[in-house]
C-alpha cells in the first residue's frame, strides 16, 4: 500500500478520534488494532482525509466509525470488492480495509483471493477472532476443529482456512501476522503494509474476550514468536514463508512472513491511470476520438 | 405501409451466417437506407441452427416484420425449417448441389444454385454464401459495385490474391442469378442519408462513455457481454477503467467504491448476475452512491435460455433488495435509446444519490439498427447534483460549521464530498446512520432518528418523479384500440398499430420508458378514454400489467403476451387485437412460425 508523505498540517493521534467512542465489549482485541492503525498513520503522517477506511460487517468491520478518515462500512464480505473501486477511482488515496474473519475468509472469501492475485495497493487487516462476533457466537472460517459454539455444540468437524498460506498461495506480494497485544510490534506492521506497493495482507489475532474462550490471551501470549527475532529468516523466500505459515499450536510465528516488490500494482500496470486519478479526470472524451467511435460503425 | 425489404439468413453455427448478414448490412446502410437486424441463435459455438433476419428499406425500420422476402438456407435444416415461411413474391437462393428444395408457396421463386460448377469449391469453403450474395443483390437491383468495394474491405487484410478471388465468385453469382432468376418487383431504392448502424449493447457502452463514465466493470453474461466488450476494446482511447470481476457481486460493489470515489460508474449483467447484485443495489442506496446498473432480460428463470430475449426482469428490478429505497428504472425503447437512456440516468443517479436501473433485453442488446449518427451525441448534459471534489466546491456545512455528510434537507438530497476533499471526512456506512454518518442500528439504536432518515431518503422520490418526465399517447387521440407496451416493443406495436388502422381498426399506443418512477396519474389520465386497451409484453405473467395495477388499478381489456424466447412479429399483435375485439380470449399467446 504505496503513500505520500504530508508536506504540512501535523497529524496527531487527538485528530484521528473517530466521531463516537468504539462500542466494543472491554478488553476486546479490537481495540488494539485501531490504537496501532492511529499510531501507525501518525508515524507515517498520512493527512487524514487522504486515507479511506472501508470495512465489512462484524465487530471488527464497525472499525471505520471509530476512527477520523474517510470511511465506507460497506456489506459484509463486501469491502475488499468496494475498496478496489476506490483504488481505481483514485489511487492517490491510501486505503486500508479492515474486518473480521467471517467476513474476509467466509461470505468474502472469494474477493480475498481475487484481490490477493491482482496486488491491489491496499492494507487488509483482518481482525482475526476464530469466531462471529457480532453474531453472538458462532463458529468461523478460522475456528479450530473441536471448538464448541451456539452453531456447533458438539464442536466443529470442518477443518479451519490458514489465512497466511491462503495469502502466500493466492499471491500476496505482503504477508504478515500480528497480535493486539504486541501494540509495537502490530503498528510497525501496519506501517510497512500502508507503504508496501501492493496488496498487503495483515491477520490480527485480536481475541474476543466474549464468545471465544479457546483462543484468548492467554492462549496466545505464550505461543506467538515473532519472526523478527529469528535472524535467519528471510522473508523475501516464498517457500520459507510456507513453511512458516503452518506452524501451530505450541509455536505461531507473527510478523512479516513475506515481501515481494517486484509485481505491479493493480492500478500501476493500467496505462489508463497514467494521466492521474480518474476521478479527478475530465468526463468529456475528446471530439476526434469520439468521432472514431461512431465512424466506426458506418 | 412503409416499403420494406427482409432477408432470412439460416444455417449452423460457425457455417458463416455472420458474415453475409454483415455485408448486407453494410451495403444497405451505404445505400442510405434504414435497418434493423436480429439473429436468433442457440448457446452453442459450432452447431445448433442461427437465423439472421435483416430488414430494410428507405425509413426507420422498427422491427423484423413479418414477411421474408428473401431466404437463404446454408443447409438442409434451414431450408426444411423456413421455406414454409415464404409467400409470393419471395425468393430461396440455395446451394442446389448440397441442398434440397421442399415445395414453395405459389408464386415464390426457388433459385438453385450450381455451386459446384460455378466456383471450385475445393479451395473456397464459403464460396456457396459468397454466391448467394452476388446473386440476392443483383436480384435486388443492387449494382455489382457495391459488393465488390464491401469485400475488397473484408478481406484486405489477407492480400490481393483473396480479394480478387472472392470478388470473382461474387461476380459469377451475380451474374448467374441475372441470367436465370426472376429480379424482385421492388429494386432497392437509394437515399442521401448517412446512419450508423449498432447493437444495443454498444449503444449502452458508447451512451455510458459519453455520460462521462470512467470506471466500467463486468461478469460475463449473455446478452450484456456485448457491454463489456465495447468498453474493452475502447477503454484505453476514452479514458475508462474496465475490469473484469470474480462474479456479480464483487461487479456491483467495486462499481460501487468507484462511484464513491467519485467517478460515474456502470456494470452491466443479465438476470441470473442481477440476481447477485440485489444486496449491493441496497448499499448504494443507503450510502448514497449513484451507480447504474444495466440488465440484459434473457429468458428465465435460472440460466433459463441465455440466447433469447424476454422482458421477464420487471420485479426482480422492482423488488431488487430489501427494504424501502429511492430507485430510477428505465426500459430504453429501441437501439437508439439505449445510448440516450444511460446519460439520462446518470444524471437522475447523481442528483438523487441513489440507484439508476437500465432495463434492456436481448432484442435490443443483440439486435442492430440504422441510427442518424447526430442521435450519438457524446456532449449530452451532465448533471453531478450536489458534489464535493474540492474543499472551496459547497460545503454542505451544517449551520454548526460541520460537514453532515446525510444532512436533513427538504429535497432528500445531502451534498456529497468525496474521499481526499479535506475537512469533510465521514463514513458512509450501510447500517442505518446518523446526519453525521454515525451508526444508529446497533446499540444506539433511536427510533426517531431512524424515522427521520427514511424519510430524508424516501424524499428523494418526489424529486426523481419531478425529474422524469411522464409518457406520452402516440397516435391518433380517438382510437378505438390502445396497445400499452413497454422497453423493446415499442417499434413492432408501432408497426402493429399501422397495420390495425390500415385494416380499419384505428389503434394508438402507449410506451412506457420509465418504469420507477411511473408516472401512474399521467397513465389514467391517458387511459381514461380509451375504448379497448390491450397490455403487450415478453413474458408469461403479465409483469407490467400486474405492476400497472398494483399502482393504478388500472385493468385492461386484454393482455397479449409472449414467452417462448422470440420477439413479437407485427402480425402477432394485429391477429390477437382482432381475436379479443371478436370477443374469444382475454389473453392471446401467439405461437412464433419461425422455428430456431
Ligand atoms: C449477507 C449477510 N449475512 C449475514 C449477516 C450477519 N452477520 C453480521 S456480522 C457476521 C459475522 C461476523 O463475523 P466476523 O466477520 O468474524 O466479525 P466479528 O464480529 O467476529 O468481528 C454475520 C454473519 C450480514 N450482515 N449480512
Ligand atoms: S463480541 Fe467479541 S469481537 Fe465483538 S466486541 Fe465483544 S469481544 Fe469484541
Ligand atoms: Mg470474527
Amino acid at each position: 500500500m504505496a503513500t505520500t508523505l504530508a508536506a504540512t498540517n501535523h497529524v496527531a493521534v487527538a485528530d484521528l478520534k473517530g466521531k463516537v467512542d468504539p462500542d466494543w465489549c472491554p478488553g476486546c482485541g479490537d481495540f488494539g488494532v485501531l490504537a496501532a492503525v492511529q499510531k501507525a498513520l501518525v508515524e507515517l503522517q498520512i493527512p487524514n482525509h487522504n486515507v479511506v477506511t472501508i470495512s465489512g460487517i462484524g465487530c471488527s468491520s464497525n472499525f471505520p466509525g471509530f476512527i477520523n478518515t474517510y470511511g465506507m462500512h460497506t456489506l459484509h464480505g463486501r469491502a475488499l470488492a468496494v475498496a478496489t473501486g476506490v483504488k481505481l477511482a483514485n489511487h492517490d488515496l491510501t486505503v486500508l480495509v479492515t474486518g473480521g474473519d467471517g467476513d474476509g475468509f467466509g461470505i468474502g472469501g472469494n474477493h480475498f483471493v481475487h484481490s490477493m492475485r491482482r496486488n491491489v495497493d491496499l492494507l487488509y487487516i483482518v481482525m482475526d477472532n476464530q469466531i462471529y462476533g457480532l453474531t453472538t457466537g458462532q463458529t468461523s472460517p478460522t475456528s479450530r476443529v473441536g471448538m464448541k459454539t451456539k452453531s456447533m455444540p458438539f464442536g466443529n468437524i470442518e477443518a479451519p482456512v490458514n489465512p497466511i498460506s491462503l495469502a502466500l498461495a493466492a499471491g500476496a506480494t505482503f504477508v504478515a501476522r500480528g497480535f493486539s497485544a504486541e501494540q509495537k510490534h502490530l503498528t510497525e506492521l501496519i506501517k510497512q503494509g500502508i507503504q508496501h506497493k501492493g496488496f498487503s495482507f495483515l491477520d490480527v489475532f485480536s481475541p474476543c474476550v466474549t464468545y471465544n474462550h479457546d483462543n484468548t490471551y492467554q492462549w496466545f501470549r505464550p505461543r506467538v514468536k515473532k519472526l523478527e527475532d529469528d535472524t535467519g529468516y528471510d522473508s523475501a523466500d516464498w517457500m520459507a514463508a510456507m513453511g512458516k505459515s503452518l506452524l501451530w499450536d505450541t509455536e505461531i510465528p507473527i510478523g512479516k512472513f513475506f515481501e515481494r516488490t517486484d509485481v505491479p500494482t493493480l492500478h500501476g500496470a493500467e496505462p489508463v491511470l497514467d494521466a492521474g486519478p480518474l476521478a479527478h479526470a475530465d468526463m468529456r472524451i475528446p471530439g476526434d476520438v469520439t468521432r472514431s467511435f461512431v465512424e466506426e460503425l458506418m | 405501409m412503409k416499403q420494406t425489404f427482409a432477408i432470412g439468413i439460416g444455417g449452423a453455427a460457425g457455417q458463416g451466417v455472420a458474415t453475409p448478414g454483415d455485408i448486407f448490412a453494410k451495403i444497405f446502410s451505404r445505400r442510405g437506407l434504414h435497418l434493423n437486424a436480429y439473429n436468433a441463435y442457440q448457446s452453442i459455438i459450432r452447431g445448433g441452427h442461427t437465423f439472421l433476419t435483416i430488414r430494410t428499406g428507405p425509413e426507420k425500420v422498427t422491427n423484423l416484420g413479418d414477411r421474408v422476402d428473401l431466404l437463404i438456407p446454408l443447409n438442409q435444416d434451414a431450408m426444411d425449417r423456413h421455406l414454409r415461411l415464404l409467400t409470393a413474391g419471395a425468393a430461396c437462393l440455395y446451394n442446389s448441389d448440397t441442398i434440397k428444395p421442399g415445395v414453395a408457396a405459389e408464386g415464390a421463386q426457388l433459385c438453385p444454385l450450381p455451386v459446384s460448377k460455378l466456383a471450385d469449391i475445393t479451395r473456397n469453403k464459403v464460396a456457396q454464401n459468397t454466391i448467394a450474395l452476388g446473386a440476392g443483390l443483383s436480384m435486388m437491383g443492387v449494382g455489382f459495385q457495391a459488393l465488390e468495394e464491401v469485400l475488397a474491405e473484408q478481406f484486405k487484410r489477407k492480400g490481393e490474391a483473396v480479394v480478387s478471388e472472392n470478388i470473382g465468385i461474387a461476380r459469377v453469382g451475380y451474374e448467374y442469378a441475372t441470367a436465370n432468376f426472376r429480379p424482385f418487383a421492388w429494386p432497392l431504392p437509394m437515399t442521401g442519408n448517412r446512419s450508423a448502424v449498432l447493437s444495443g449493447n454498444t449503444a449502452m457502452a458508447m451512451g455510458g462513455a459519453a455520460a462521462g463514465v470512467k470506471f466500467y466493470c463486468a461478469y460475463p453474461m449473455s446478452p450484456s457481454t456485448g457491454v463489456l466488450h465495447w468498453m474493452a476494446a475502447h477503454a484505453r482511447r476514452a479514458g475508462i477503467m474496465v475490469r473484469q470481476v470474480e462474479d456479480e457481486i464483487g461487479v456491483v460493489n467495486m462499481a460501487i467504491g468507484a462511484a464513491h470515489a467519485g467517478v460515474r460508474s456502470m456494470c452491466a449483467t443479465s438476470g441470473g448476475g442481477f440476481a447477485l447484485m440485489s444486496e449491493g443495489l441496497g448499499l448504494s442506496a443507503m450510502m448514497e452512491t449513484p451507480v447504474v446498473v444495466i440488465d440484459c432480460q434473457r429468458a428465465g428463470p435460472s440460466t433459463g435460455v441465455p440466447t433469447k430475449t424476454e422482458q421477464g426482469d420487471l420485479w426482480q428490478m422492482l423488488g431488487a433488495a430489501f427494504g424501502d429505497y429511492p430507485r430510477a428504472l428505465a426500459a430504453p425503447l429501441d437501439i437508439g435509446d439505449c445510448f440516450k437512456v444511460i446519460s439520462e440516468i446518470f444524471n437522475i443517479a447523481d442528483r438523487f444519490q441513489c440507484p439508476g436501473i437500465v432495463l434492456c433485453d436481448l432484442l435490443l442488446s443483440e439486435g442492430r439498427l440504422s441510427v442518424d449518427p447526430k442521435d450519438l451525441d457524446f456532449d449530452p448534459v451532465i448533471d453531478r447534483g450536489e458534489l464535493i471534489t474540492n474543499a472551496s466546491s459547497v460545503s454542505g456545512a451544517n449551520d454548526d460549521g460541520k460537514y453532515k455528510r446525510y444532512k436533513i434537507t427538504e429535497s432528500g438530497v445531502s451534498p456529497r464530498a468525496i474521499p481526499g476533499v479535506p475537512g469533510h471526512t465521514h463514513t458512509a456506512a450501510s447500517d442505518e446512520h446518523d446526519e453525521d454518518g454515525v451508526l444508529i442500528s446497533d446499540e444506539f439504536t433511536n427510533p426517531t432518528k431512524r424515522r427521520v432518515m427514511m424519510e430524508k431518503r424516501m424524499r428523494k422520490v418526489a424529486g426523481i418523479e419531478a425529474a422524469v418526465p411522464p409518457p406520452v399517447l402516440w397516435g391518433p387521440h380517438d382510437a378505438d384500440v390502445t396497445l400499452i407496451g413497454w422497453g423493446s416493443t415499442k417499434g413492432v406495436i408501432e408497426e402493429a398499430c399501422e397495420i390495425l388502422t390500415e385494416q380499419g381498426i384505428l389503434a394508438n399506443q402507449l410506451q412506457i420508458r420509465w418504469l420507477v418512477p411511473l408516472h401512474g396519474d399521467a397513465i389514467l389520465d391517458i387511459l381514461k378514454d380509451a375504448r379497448h386497451t390491450f397490455i403487450v409484453e415478453n413474458n408469461y405473467s403479465g409483469q407490467f400489467a400486474r405492476y400497472l395495477r398494483s399502482e393504478t388499478s388500472f385493468v385492461p381489456n386484454g393482455y397479449i403476451r409472449k414467452y417462448d424466447g422470440e420477439p413479437f412479429m407485427p402480425h402477432h399483435i394485429v391477429e390477437a387485437v382482432k381475436e379479443q375485439l371478436s370477443g374469444k380470449t382475454k389473453l392471446s399467446v401467439p405461437a412464433h412460425e419461425i422455428l430456431v
